[in-house]
């Protein structure tokens, strides 16, 4: 091997890589934050006693997870524009990552929903809460703190995979650094110091979710 | 008496209940007065719990009806049809009566005050501020005045109960069902449980009690029903139902419940 390292090129356009990091994870942050709704709603209708809220859940589950995400990104953004819906790539690939994320998290809450105890259900019913206020003041809380952790390694996995978002052409972490690469040519320096950055921002992330964590204490 | 005094403020007539083929409630008649404290014994099986399940509407029922102070609860009638009323109204209904779980069931993401509270918000839609006092003042009457704030993994399986008996008696509901509460307690924290109940058995309040502590059914209840496969076998003042006076398969449930 006589290939000798110079990260000098790489650090020039340091800032890139971070404000590419910095769009990444607003990108996920936006995605997961839909995502969550989606898959809220979602988990509800999987368990609902209506069969056809039942469907629509899993019918949108299974496509979605049987979908790889860089064909769903491709397919908004290109394909969406001749059904007459026109979004910018930002609009395009958060709706994408949302969807997708969205199919996961149906999962997560549906398994937080399940480990609700029925006991308390009952207690809420008991008192003379309707279905509805049941959801909303006690399962949902309960379900929510139960789900804390998956929540977090899910936003994780979804931070991680707005790197497709380059394909796109979004300026985030990994479309600046294939940028960088094809103008210095210095592949392992462009490559480890982008990495690096994945992984420092997932265990910051992680850090703080587990922060989270302990403020709200398990029951 | 007066009129309103001698109608049954709870009346069962001919309820039956059955979970797929098996009928577990074969026709069950009873009447509770108001203030009047009544409590269900009878073997493991013998349809207790879902006697008062389906009281407060948390199960289906096939046939009879339930008519709590004059007002038919659970179903109605369509087109000639018996007909499950909507969530909207079974959910009014069951504010009407106030039930306490063997396994406390509190509300584990509130303090004690936010369990007592959460009712009287949404249900009876109380102001906050309002809400609070009555809240405060209810667990204060159960001896948990200092523990408002905690939640109930920080209280001890006594002091949970309470809060769930305050979190019942706060919604002044007509009616008490209580259903084995002591069951899933230490025995020296059934007393402080107990002594609640009687407490509040005193200040007039209707009761329908399941319960295995036969000598504490004995002390408060104005009747006793002995239940058996689905079915009221027996029924009178304790002082005749732990008498000498009684049929032999009751007699051999009460020698078999140690007493
Ligand atoms: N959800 C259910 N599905 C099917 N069968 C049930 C259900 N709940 C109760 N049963 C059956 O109904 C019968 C009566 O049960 P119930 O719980 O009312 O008895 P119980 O008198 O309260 O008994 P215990 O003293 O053990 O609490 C039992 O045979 C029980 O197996
Ligand atoms: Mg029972």
């Amino acid at each position: 091997m006589n290939y000798a390292l110079h990260f000098g090129a790489v650090w020039a356009s340091f800032d890139k890589l971070l404000s590419g990091l910095a769009i990444g994870l607003g990108l996920a942050v936006a995605a997961v934050a839909i995502g969550c709704l989606l898959g809220i709603l979602s988990a509800f209708a999987s368990v609902s006693k209506l069969r056809l809220l039942r469907m629509v859940s899993g019918f949108y589950v299974l496509i979605i997870r049987n979908t790889p995400l860089l064909v769903l990104v491709l397919l908004a953004y290109f394909a969406l524009p001749s059904a007459g819906i026109r979004l910018d790539k930002y609009e395009s690939f958060i709706a994408s990552l949302a969807l997708y994320s969205g199919a996961y998290l149906t999962e997560v809450f549906r398994a937080g929903l399940l480990s609700v105890p029925k006991g308390i259900v009952e207690a809420a019913r008991a008192i003379g809460l309707t279905r509805l206020q049941t959801n909303l003041h006690v399962v949902a809380p309960v379900m929510l703190r139960n789900v804390l952790p998956s929540l977090g390694n899910t936003f994780i996995g979804m931070f991680k995979d707005s790197s497709i978002a380059a394909a796109i052409a979004i300026p985030e972490l990994t479309f600046e650094a294939r940028k960088i690469n094809v103008d210095t040519f210095r592949v392992v320096e462009t490559w480890t110091v982008a990495s690096g950055l994945y992984i420092a921002a997932c265990f910051t992330i992680a850090f703080l979710l587990r922060r989270l964590e302990r403020r709200f204490p398990k029951f | 008496m007066s009129d309103a005094a001698a109608r049954p403020l709870l009346e069962i007539r001919g309820l039956k209940k059955s979970f797929g083929d098996v009928e577990v409630l074969k026709g069950v008649d009873l009447a509770v007065r108001p203030s009047e404290v009544v409590t269900i014994i009878g073997s493991s099986g013998s349809g207790k719990t879902t006697l008062l399940r389906c009281v407060n509407l948390l199960e289906e029922f096939q046939g009879g009806a339930i008519v709590l102070d004059g007002e038919t609860i659970g179903y109605g009638e369509a087109g000639g049809r018996r007909r499950r009323l909507r969530d909207a109204e079974l959910s009014r209904q069951r504010a009407m009566t106030g039930m306490v779980f063997q396994s406390f069931n509190l509300f584990p993401h509130l303090s004690a005050l936010g369990n007592v509270m959460l009712g009287l918000r949404k249900v009876r839609r109380m102001a906050k501020d309002e809400a609070r006092t009555l809240a405060a003042d209810w667990l204060n009457r159960v001896g948990l005045g200092n523990r408002l704030d905690n939640v109930p993994s920080q209280l001890s399986g006594g002091q949970q109960q309470r809060v769930a008996i305050a979190r019942a008696l706060a919604m002044n509901p007509k009616l008490v069902l209580l259903d084995e509460i002591t069951s899933a307690l230490d025995p020296e924290l059934v007393q402080e449980v107990l002594s609640v109940i009687r407490r509040i058995a005193a200040d007039g309040a209707t009761l329908l009690i399941v319960t295995h502590e036969m000598r504490f059914a004995r002390e408060v209840s104005d009747r006793i029903v002995f239940m058996e496969k689905g079915r009221i076998a027996e029924e009178g003042p304790p002082s005749e139902i732990f008498g000498a006076a009684r049929s032999a398969r009751l007699a051999e449930f009460l020698r078999n419940s140690g007493h």
